[in-house]
């Protein structure tokens, strides 16, 4: 009981480790996109998209499914919808100048209505046998430790990975450095020659597609290839996770285990229903001590950075 | 040649200008801010009939039109809608207003609005068929603007305490009042649906004699209160001073943590009378998780568009309001899948546009002069 727990746990955070790592690429660099909850909708949708097209590149026969593309094709097409969606968010804060809160929110309401309306037109008959090669563990199950942590699909390893990666990146080499900078200064950054706009859109673009996985691990793992309307409210616990891991993606890991731990434990509680809502509240609370906590102590190394939130314009003093 | 060599040499080779660049704009003519608005409203309007053409095979470009003012404007009911669905709208909208003017990023009123409607339900739930009629409405506003006030206060005061970043603080608190709802009606609901049926009790619907629209009358009274307050008033003035410059309000002795919290106080209490009004106002009573229905996040748009303006909300939100009911019947009538969705897309696309082309009115972009005076 409690290992299924644990072990689901684990399989749960990776959607928020997803969104939590693409968000934290794009805050770091003086973005704050609350239009993430409609980007990792836009990443399961082009995840549903790609993994029609491999179908039909093999003629929907099961037996033909290779593991690697399959995935692959998923993983492509979820990036692409997702960076797309980072595209935008980008050009209209990036270049337009937009208000930034203000193109998130449109950007969320946007995403979230062309996923749940799109993705009805997607045919998803054949999805179960390309679900099995997303949730295919990489190694069976024989005792407690491989059960808890080494029975999972690729996917929740990726995630891991790819957040001590970014947060690798961030803390010791230069890119992260001189991005790190642009978030809490761009016009010093500017002055010190570095590419702001460039740095920018890379980030919004990158920050975007890896959000877009975790739509992507939703609907093929986690859903087996079904789809529920229900990934906004995991949107804005990622958006949240940023804040709790104090823009640390490596933190982050062990944050979004809480998470997914917290999220889905109602249902292993053994608790009436009207309890388990307000179980499902505690991440949210937890967030909000966090951000109340981090704000009252004021140590330097877990703020926000500097300039989230202000749109950079080179000519204005 | 590498640059060093080049000044070495004294001979610097000039970095090439950029094809274009932006520079602010001071002052643009009235009439022009409006054509590129207009514009926009049209383009967005363009881009949501061909999606719809395309969707179904190129036959319904004109139906679309057709079907947007039909879902709106179509009957007697449908005009109640709408305007019911403006005044909830609209009142949020007034709602953020003065928060926004004070630069205080307030993304909760969907929060503030929905435990407000729990406060209203509650008191239904516990004093309904108990009390006459009238008490009972009462005690629901009472309830209602106390329980906006509370949610609105609570991110404020830690924002004028501590800083505590208020964008991710009221995000969050809308998913604590979320919860919370769906925590009680998962406990009133005795047949364990884990849904609240319509109440008897605690509808002011019909109120002096007006059916369904006695909330857009409440709500243009409200308005009215919002101009006068943010043009004339006092605080009107010192909000918007500490929006303009923190230091500026320090100076000539305005107390801005005091400022914040009254201000946040008043934002938060205009929510609570939209989900008073989402209660009582309505025929049938009731609470759920999604009463507000995004409503909040749409009202954060539309003031931001309107410029903090509440004539221009006016008709912002008739606008969004009327996107919003004739996209839900364009989807409905062509059976193009799921409604609510369709309605996301074209209100989407319009807010992403009318977003985009601010840029056009704040920033002029001038192109490189050719080459060789």
């Amino acid at each position: 009981m409690f290992l299924t727990f644990l072990r689901n746990a684990i399989r749960f955070s990776t959607i928020f480790l997803f969104g939590s790592t693409g968000e934290t690429i794009t805050e770091k660099s003086g973005h704050l996109n609350l239009g993430t909850p409609g980007i990792m909708c836009l990443g399961a949708l082009g995840g549903c998209v790609g993994s029609r097209i491999y179908l039909n590149s093999i003629g929907s026969d099961p037996a033909l499914i290779n593991g690697f593309s399959a995935v692959m094709t998923g993983v492509i097409f979820a990036m692409i919808f997702a960076g797309l969606g980072g595209l935008l968010y980008g050009f209209l804060t990036i270049t337009l100048r937009c208000n930034q809160n203000v193109t998130g929110l449109a950007i969320t309401t946007f995403g979230a209505g062309a996923t749940n309306f799109f993705i009805t037109y997607v045919d998803r008959t054949g999805f179960n046998y390309l679900a099995a090669k997303y949730t295919a563990p990489i190694s069976p199950a024989s005792d407690w430790f491989s059960s808890i942590f080494l029975s999972h699909g690729v996917l929740v390893y990726s995630a891991i990975v790819l957040a001590l990666i970014v947060a690798f990146v961030m803390k010791k080499t230069r890119t992260g450095l001189n991005l790190t900078a642009i978030g809490e200064n761009p016009a010093t950054a500017d002055a010190a020659g570095i590419n702001v706009t460039g740095y920018k859109y890379v980030s919004c673009v990158l920050g975007g597609a890896v959000s877009g996985l975790g739509g992507l691990f939703y609907i093929m793992d986690y859903l087996y290839g079904s789809w529920e309307y229900s990934i906004d409210a995991m949107g804005w616990l990622a958006v949240a996770l940023v804040i709790f891991s104090v823009w640390k993606p490596n933190w982050g890991i062990l944050g979004s285990i809480l998470f997914g731990a917290l999220y889905i434990l109602p249902t292993y509680a053994g608790v009436n229903f009207s309890i388990q809502e307000l179980v499902k509240m505690v991440p949210y609370a937890v967030t909000i001590i966090v951000l109340v906590i981090t704000s009252i102590v004021n140590r330097r190394e877990s703020q926000p950075p500097a300039a989230l939130g202000l749109s950079y314009f080179r000519e204005e003093r | 040649m590498s640059l060093k060599t080049a000044a070495a040499g004294g001979n610097v080779k000039h970095h090439k200008e950029p094809l274009f660049h932006l520079v602010k704009r001071t002052d643009i003519a009235t009439w022009k801010k409006w054509l590129i608005r207009i514009v926009t409203v049209a383009a967005a309007l363009l881009l949501s009939g061909i999606v719809c053409a395309v969707l179904t095979d190129g036959s319904n470009f004109i139906g679309f039109y057709e079907q947007l003012f039909r879902g709106a404007f179509g009957s007697t009911w449908r005009i109640q809608v709408l305007f019911q669905s403006w005044a909830i709208l609209m009142c949020i909208s007034l709602a953020v207003t003065p928060a926004f003017k004070m630069r205080f990023w307030n993304i909760g009123a969907e929060g503030q609005t929905l435990i407000a409607a729990l406060a209203s339900v509650t008191v239904i739930m516990y004093l309904g068929g108990k009390v006459p009629n009238a008490v009972l409405i009462l005690v629901m506003l009472a309830a209602s603007i106390l329980a906006g006030a509370v949610w609105g206060a609570i991110p404020a005061i830690f924002k004028a305490q501590w800083g505590t970043n208020e964008t991710l603080f009221t995000l969050m608190m809308n998913y604590v009042a979320t919860q919370l709802v769906l925590f009680s009606v998962n406990a009133w609901a005795k047949d364990g649906s884990g849904t609240l049926g319509v109440l008897n009790y605690g509808s002011f619907d019909g109120l002096f004699g007006l059916e369904y629209i006695q909330n857009v009358v409440f709500v243009t009274v409200l308005t009215v209160i919002v101009f006068i307050y943010l043009k004339f008033s006092k605080h009107g003035y010192e909000l918007e001073v500490v929006g303009e410059s923190v230091n500026t309000a320090k100076y000539i002795g305005i107390n801005v943590k005091k400022v914040i919290i009254r201000t946040m106080i008043f934002s938060g209490v205009m929510c609570g009378f939209a989900g008073f009004l989402l209660v009582g106002g309505s025929p049938t009573p009731t609470v759920n998780g999604t009463l507000v229905g995004g409503r909040g996040f749409t009202a954060i748009l539309v003031s931001w568009l309107s410029k903090f303006s509440p004539v221009a909300m006016v008709f912002v939100t008739l606008l969004v309001v009327f996107l919003e009911r004739g996209s839900s019947q364009a989807a409905n009538s062509m059976r193009l899948g799921d409604t609510a969705a369709f309605e996301d897309i074209v209100v989407g696309l319009f807010f992403l546009l009318i977003i985009a082309c601010e840029f056009f009115i704040n920033y002029k972009v001038k192109f490189r002069k050719k080459e060789g005076k």
